[in-house]
């Protein structure tokens, strides 16, 4: 009994809630690194006139992209299920934003599934229009939601619309590293080039919003912007991001890899720092505050994370049934 | 609700703007409409596609690589169509009633997040696994990639009926102060996720699943065979989903009957205004109900309804035995849900419930007499059945969510006091008009789909199918001379 007892008026650890934080951080990190090279797929589609070549992209999307996506259901209930106020403010006080890019997801999801239904020109081209504006605009408006979110700033504001702009330029770097470590060299040497302007757009942004965020201490943020956590982030994004160009020019594609999904994880690790110990700015609530009671939370720990371990190993399954370059017809349906 | 509420829209004037409450509850009411389709579409599809995936792997026979091959694909649309519609879902937790989120996070964050990671997870990446990896894996693994499909579509509906029958029977937990606000804090887990709705909600919307598959499946399977009498998966196919409904629909109709006890002594007011029993005092039990006039459709009453009624058997139904036991009436409460609606979608179910039980027998007494396929009066009569389960389905949550109202929470927190209170009527009303338009576009394209894959196999099969694409949807037409 007097365990049960220790379950219902403690944190199981004191740190419990920092722990939980970054718990869901990590979700989120997970959702921004992997659906953001689906996104990156779709929008790099669009340079496709091949219909061979568009196969090969839709061919490494395909197996993957679902089960991608659900790291952004994890992340927001796991939000719910530790943070309740933080999950309700952030979508409610985002309505159009949150709606929009549950929309866009939806597009975005629908296109190659529906696009394979029916072998016609016109068919496949309005499913392909679907696929590619869902790919974009669901980072794009992702990003200017979390810009809001983190710098308390309007929709139409540089902090929240330079988020919204790195997530996209971020996930056609990875897109553009993914699809070349799954394709042959022909394909390779010209979606090289697009990751690597990518890249480089995506690491003038960071600056860039970063500078205006000092500027204008937008959410109080200034200060935080000015320490050495991030400055150590900025450092190693620019030494990922460059090193990981000069990786892709000589061919080395999964090093490239490698170093480019560390990109979209590195952001989402610039986040978390920006998110403590005030979870909510525009309210400034903290994480101390907005976290639940501790039974709940031992409770959704001691069922959650043996089933988070779980869910990082059939990942680790299914990427390894899809591994390697993709062959010729690619994989039987 | 909506009915009551039209007419204060209209003199809004010309924008049509609906109030946030309105449209966030038409919204969510809505989307979640579309999306069990497809979400119970999993569920029932599941224990089918395991079945085919086991006999093709282990016969290796041609029907059942047929079955499989074409179920697979449904299922996969359909899972899409799930995923799609079921993320707007959770958000509008958080968009549309933050209110509630924050009120009952501490009691269906947890249920929630083990959906998406117990179940979510589950099936979407093993469903990669069975669509794509045939040649990538060994035939146990395929085999059990099925299976875990279906698991993770069964614990899916758990875990979310956990937070569904918490808001019918709410318990296991304390009202506290935090952070300025009234919240439900968790004292007993045990309590709170299983709750004495939870039993009860999860065999009959389990079992209600896997009916509307096998009606949709017998359907399909008839419709084959109408055109082609000896395709002999399909001949399977529609044998084995009337043995299913043999079983599947007699249990509905003896659970239900049981659930609606169950509902009496815990919900006393959605009882009443299932029976639209006004007057406390012994209950008549309305077997058939007419209206008398147009009255009587909006507002049901005994007196208004021509009615085949078995006096004092609703005390009966509601304690177990009781001809003249009391039953609370309507009148005894402030508030009530739209009793109207309550009322005929519960006869709208419980009439579909005993129609199925009828096809179900008359498919047996075929079966029994070998003569399944011959009848083309069963085949034509099974056709026109295929969405009457989702019709029932969808009734039957009509009771219990509408049935609910006014509250969110039963007894603690009302639906209007769970809308946002930053949220604009405009918004509201855009997204509402937004996820009409784009959802109707979904169903038309859901169903394009399946005819294509039902006219696909009839090619297969060397049946004569005409291209006449006639296209009702907003999507240009297209043919396969285009």
């Amino acid at each position: 009994m007097t365990d049960l007892v220790l379950l219902v008026d403690a944190y199981l650890v004191d740190a419990l809630p920092e722990i939980w934080f970054g718990a869901v951080m990590f979700a989120l990190a997970m959702y921004v690194v992997l659906d953001g090279f689906d996104f990156g797929i779709g929008m790099l589609y669009a340079t496709r006139d091949d219909e061979h070549e568009k196969e090969t992209f839709l061919t490494a999307f395909g197996p993957v992209w679902d089960a991608n996506e659900v790291w952004v259901v994890a992340f927001g209930t796991m939000l719910l299920a530790a943070f309740p106020p933080v999950y309700s403010r952030v979508l409610a006080d985002h309505y159009l934003l949150a709606l929009g890019f549950v929309l866009a997801l939806l597009f975005r999801g629908l296109g190659p599934e529906m696009r394979e239904q029916r072998d016609n020109e016109r068919w496949k081209r309005y499913w392909d229009y679907s696929f590619i504006g869902g790919s974009f605009l669901a980072p794009l408006l992702f990003g200017t939601l979390a810009g809001r979110w983190i710098f308390d700033a309007p929709t139409l504001s540089l902090p929240a619309l330079l988020t919204g702009v790195g997530l996209v330029t971020v996930s056609v770097a990875t897109g553009a590293a993914f699809l070349t470590a799954k394709t042959k060299p022909r394909l390779a040497s010209d979606l090289r080039t697009y990751g690597i302007i990518a890249t480089l757009a995506y690491l003038i942004g960071v600056v860039a919003l970063l500078t205006t965020v000092v500027v204008t201490d937008a959410g109080g943020a200034a200060e935080m912007v000015l320490s050495l956590p991030v400055g150590a982030i900025v450092v190693l994004s620019v030494v990922a991001g460059g090193g990981g160009s000069v990786l892709a020019l000589r061919g080395k594609y999964r090093a490239w890899l490698v170093s480019a999904l560390g990109l979209p994880a590195l952001l989402s690790l610039l986040v978390a720092l920006l998110l403590y110990p005030t979870i909510y700015p525009p309210t400034g609530l903290t994480v101390r505050e907005a976290v639940v009671s501790p039974l709940a939370l031992n409770l959704v720990t001691i069922l959650g994370f043996p089933a988070l371990l779980l869910v990082l190993w059939y990942f680790k399954f299914l990427y390894g049934v899809f591994s390697g370059p993709i062959e010729g017809e690619g994989y039987k349906n | 609700m909506f009915l009551t509420a039209l007419p204060d829209v209209l003199i809004q004037g010309w924008a049509l703007q609906l109030s946030p409450e309105l449209a966030s509850r038409a919204q969510f009411g809505w989307t979640i409409s579309v999306h069990i389709i497809f979400a119970s579409l999993s569920v029932g599809l599941a224990p089918f596609i395991v079945y085919f995936t086991w006999k093709d792997v282990r016969t290796d026979e041609e029907r059942f690589t047929r079955l499989r091959s074409f179920w697979v694909k449904v299922f996969a649309a359909g899972f899409v169509m799930g995923t799609v519609t079921g993320i707007p879902m959770s958000f509008q937790f958080g968009t549309n009633f933050p209110q509630f989120a924050e009120v009952a996070g501490e009691l269906i964050g947890g249920p929630l997040a083990f959906e998406a990671k117990m179940a979510f997870f589950l099936e979407a990446v093993f469903l990669g696994v069975l669509l794509f990896g045939q040649e990538r894996v060994s035939d146990r693994t395929y085999i059990l990639s099925s299976v875990l499909v279906g698991v993770g579509a069964w614990l899916s509906a758990f875990w979310i009926l956990i937070v569904n029958a918490w808001m019918q029977t709410p318990q296991g937990f304390e009202m506290i102060t935090r952070n300025g606000m009234e919240v439900a804090k968790l004292t007993d887990p045990l309590a709170a996720f299983f709750t004495p709705r939870m039993p009860w909600m999860y065999v009959h919307m389990v079992n209600a699943s896997v009916i509307s598959v096998a009606l949709l499946v017998a359907g399909v399977s008839a419709y084959i065979v109408w055109k082609k009498r000896d395709a002999a998966a399909w001949n399977t196919a529609l044998k084995l989903a009337v043995i299913i409904l043999l079983v599947t629909a007699p249990l509905q109709a003896v659970h239900g009957d049981a659930y609606g006890r169950h509902v009496a002594d815990t919900q006393p007011q959605k009882f009443a205004a299932m029976e639209a029993h006004y007057d406390t005092g012994t209950a008549d039990l309305h077997l058939l109900a007419f209206p008398k006039s147009i009255d009587a459709i909006t507002d049901p009453k005994a007196e208004n309804l021509l009615t085949v009624s078995l006096p004092g058997v609703g005390s009966f139904l509601a304690t177990g035995g009781d001809f003249d036991a009391e039953v609370l009436g309507l009148n005894e409460y402030e508030e009530n849900p739209p009793v109207a609606i309550v009322f005929w979608s519960f006869r709208f179910m419980v009439g579909l419930g005993f129609l199925f039980i009828g096809l179900a027998l008359w498919g047996g007494y075929l079966i029994y007499n070998r003569r399944l396929s011959e009848s083309s009066r069963f085949l034509k009569t099974m056709i026109a059945a295929s969405p009457l389960g989702y019709a029932a389905l969808l009734t039957g949550w009509y009771v219990t969510e509408i049935g609910r109202q006014p509250w969110v929470i039963q007894d603690e927190l009302r639906t209007s006091e769970a809308v946002s209170s930053t949220l604009s009527g405009s918004e509201a009303t855009l997204t509402l008009v937004g996820f009409v338009v784009i959802y109707i576009g979904l169903i038309l394209v859901a169903l394009h789909v399946l005819r294509w894959l039902v006219e696909d196999e009839l090619r297969e099969l060397g049946v004569k199918v005409s291209d006449d694409d006639r296209w009702y949807g907003p999507v240009p037409k297209v043919s396969d001379d285009d």
